[in-house]
């Protein structure tokens, strides 16, 4: 097997694979917190909002993103649309509901002291809330990558486009049956998974010093 | 009943607007709700068959998968979270583990198994013991020293100390850990149905995909859906009596 | 009258510092011996040693009987949430059938007048109470000795003075041999038959003290009576053997009597 993690580390085509894969989950995470944090920022500070939505939320919440596979592959096709729609929808979660949290555990004296200093509700929002809530959107974001990638390699699996890291380890097993190359697939999509979380928990630690 | 109307208003418009537009537009992909609602009660109710051969074995399996992974989870995390040496060891192997996204498994265990329902519980086991384990480790570890020497000096035997002391210490932990592998499971049973059998909720999603039944297919995500909350609602019901000893509140506590 | 606890030479040493080194005394049956030291000087880790929760470095501790209870400090945490009251004075009796466990318990309970509260949580009682629930378990195990690590440190004033005399009450109706660490020069003599002063790092012992007082004792007569000021300035005077700057003992025994008749009187 570790002659074959050589081999395959050094094919071009394999790293093809891995660069989609890899590539794909993070425009995945790009999209997922780029819809999560503003709509975790809103229901989470006006009430209202997040009383009438959440019946939605919870209708939607437990769907597993993979049962939206085949709905999704006939829909979009064999693109990357698919899986990156599919990572999206996956990975929203963490992010908002963090986000959500995060506001709820807002100290109200920080609030309170910096409305005594004039600042508006938008300026509480960006210069108190979203600097304090930081360290638990990256924490829902080191939750989505994790989330995002699984799904990602799921939907590869199911053949839901013609390259990446799961397309790779499924044709390993369909086709000639090697098990070396499955493993070594495996075990990519592993070091890959480590990889994101330590490089995630790495930024948190360096944005949030205090 | 303002509270009840705040709740529900934006909900049943979403519903409104889609069977609306369900009906107008005849997307063969969005069929309107009523018809899903329609198919998913013909299709998943009232058909007995479907029950026993699709329902029943998806939902065992994903149940014993659970289960087995939560046994073995929470009984290697608890000896290794009370050992320091096993931990140093096992630790980085853990990690490496847990990082693995367990459909990449699948096909290991395709290879393995074949296809059928070990293959299943096998990919289920080894995808979502790692919350359950790892929430363990931190658990048995969180048992405070006042309380590690309490027990050592009263000589408690071994039993006690590990179902008296260190698995309710570790309990809110071991339930948090348990929430996620539950949602997970119901993720992986999906998968390695997608990819490897011919019964199971999963695998009824891909044959209506192959039969252009859409109605069918979404009346299958409802279900899933509906299966996912339920488990979730019955495991925080049963969560909120395990752990209903919690001090409410940290003024309580204290008082 | 046999001993109890006899101690030889025991030290103790974390890596390379010494926190006790080389204590020999002696507790007799039925004998409440107070051990008072300043913060830090090593208390925690003797009592430690004795109970057997480390391995002394060097020494000897002989028990004479087969086990031991300890009352620690921290009541918050050394209870167990999960379990109701009856649950934590029923955990070390694990061994005993179920009808003679429950007895033992709900017995204990009433000596530290604890009965009613049997089925509550311990986090559901006020702090004096949650040390009356461990002291209760610690009598329910039916100890050869009660070790007991600054056990009324973390409580008020006023619940203090109640703890100590439920101290002493339990332990004259049942006879038991106590040996309380604290760093309370004053608790040390209101409680105790007899005060071991350990000086500060490596704790050795200073001093081996007889409490020339009546086995009776009344928080506002005793804490006022000629004899028991005299010890208190005696082991304060003791405690300071180190060259720290001597604190004016008498001025801080008439403010503490003042503060004292405060507390009774309100
Ligand atoms: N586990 C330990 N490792 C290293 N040093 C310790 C440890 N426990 C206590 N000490 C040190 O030993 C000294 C005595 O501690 P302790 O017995 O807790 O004192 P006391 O109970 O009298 O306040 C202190 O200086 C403390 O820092
Ligand atoms: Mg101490």
């Amino acid at each position: 097997m570790f002659g074959e993690l050589v081999t395959q580390l050094t094919s071009p085509a394999f790293i093809s694979h891995v660069v989609a894969t890899v590539l794909a989950v993070l425009i995945a995470i790009a999209i997922a917190i780029a819809i999560a944090v503003p709509s975790g920022l809103v229901l989470g500070s006006v009430p209202a909002v997040r009383q009438a939505t959440r019946a939605v939320i919870e209708f939607l919440r437990p769907i597993p993103s993979v049962a939206l596979i085949p709905l999704a592959l006939v829909m979009l096709g064999f693109g990357p649309e698919t899986k990156i729609t599919l990572a999206v929808y996956a990975a929203l979660w963490p992010i908002l509901f963090n986000t959500i949290y995060a506001l709820d555990e807002l100290d109200p004296l920080l609030v309170e002291t910096s409305r005594v200093f004039g600042t508006g509700r938008v300026g509480v929002l960006f210069r108190v809330a979203l600097p304090s809530a930081l360290p638990f959107v990256l924490t829902g974001i080191r939750l989505a990558a994790t989330t995002a990638l699984i799904v990602m390699v799921s939907v590869e699996l199911m053949a839901g486009s013609q390259i990446g890291l799961g397309y790779f380890i499924m044709e390993a097993r369909s086709g000639p049956g090697r098990m070396d190359q499955v493993l070594v697939g495996t075990v990519v999509a592993g070091a890959i998974g480590v990889l994101l979380n330590n490089g995630l928990e790495r930024v948190r630690r360096r944005w949030v010093a205090w | 009943m303002n509270k009840f109307l705040q709740r529900w208003t934006v909900f049943a418009g979403l519903v409104v607007v889609w069977q609306l537009l369900g009906m107008f537009a005849e997307d063969p992909f969005f069929p309107p709700p009523s018809d899903i609602v329609t198919a998913a009660w013909e299709w998943w109710v009232l058909e007995p068959r479907n029950v026993t051969e699709h329902i029943l074995p998806s939902i065992g399996r994903l149940l014993s998968g659970w289960a087995i992974a939560s046994v073995i989870g929470v009984a290697l995390g608890l000896l290794l979270g009370r050992s320091d040496r096993a931990m140093e060891y096992a630790g980085p192997l853990l990690v490496f583990l847990r990082s693995i996204p367990p459909p990449a498994l699948v096909p290991v265990f395709l290879l393995l198994f074949k296809t059928g329902t070990p293959m299943q519980l096998a990919t289920i086991i080894f995808g979502v013991i790692w919350p359950v384990l790892l929430n363990s480790v931190d658990g048995a570890r969180s048992v405070d020293v006042t309380k590690v020497d309490t027990s050592a000096v009263f000589q408690i035997p071994r039993y006690q100390w590990v179902l008296g002391v260190v698995l309710p210490a570790a309990s809110p932990k071991i339930f948090a850990g348990l929430r996620v592998s539950l949602s997970l499971s119901l993720v992986l049973m999906v998968i390695s149905e997608l990819v490897g059998t011919d019964n199971g909720i999963g695998s009824q999603l891909i044959q209506a995909q192959r039969e252009f039944d859409y109605t069918r297919m979404w009346a299958g995500i409802v279900l899933l859906g509906v299966l996912g909350y339920g488990l979730n609602t019955v495991l925080l019901a049963v969560e909120r009596r395990a752990l209903a000893w919690q001090p409410r509140s940290r003024d309580e506590q204290h008082a | 009258m046999s001993n109890m606890l006899e101690v030889a030479d025991l030290g103790h040493t974390y890596g390379d510092y010494e926190a006790i080194g080389g204590l020999t005394f002696t507790v007799r049956a039925g004998e409440l011996v107070c051990v008072v030291g300043p913060s830090g000087c090593g208390k925690s880790t003797l009592l430690r040693t004795i109970s057997g929760l480390i391995a002394p470095s060097r020494g000897d501790v002989s028990l004479n009987g087969s086990h031991l209870a300890v009352v620690f400090q921290d009541y918050s945490r050394s209870l167990f949430p999960w379990l109701s009251v009856q649950g934590n004075v029923e955990f070390p009796l694990r061994s005993l059938p179920r009808a003679e466990r429950r007895a033992r318990a709900a017995e204990a309970l009433e000596w530290v007048g604890l009965g009613a509260a049997a089925k509550k949580r311990p986090w559901q009682l006020s702090g004096g109470m949650q040390q009356r629930v461990a002291i209760a378990r610690a009598l329910a195990y039916r100890p050869a000795l009660l070790l007991m690590d600054e056990p009324f440190a973390s409580v008020d004033a006023q619940t203090r003075f109640e703890l100590e005399d439920l101290l002493l009450r339990v332990r004259r109706e049942h006879d038991t041999t106590v040996l309380v660490v604290t760093h309370d020069i004053d608790e040390s003599v209101y409680l105790g038959d007899r005060i071991l002063v350990l000086s500060g790092s490596p704790a050795k012992l200073v001093a081996d003290l007889e409490v020339p007082l009546p086995a009776e004792r009344d928080q506002v007569t005793t804490r006022t009576d000629e004899a028991f000021v005299a010890l208190r300035s005696k082991v304060a005077r003791l405690l300071n053997v180190g060259g720290k700057p001597t604190m004016d003992v008498d001025k801080w025994a008439a403010a503490e009597r003042e503060s004292l008749s405060e507390t009774v009187s309100s």
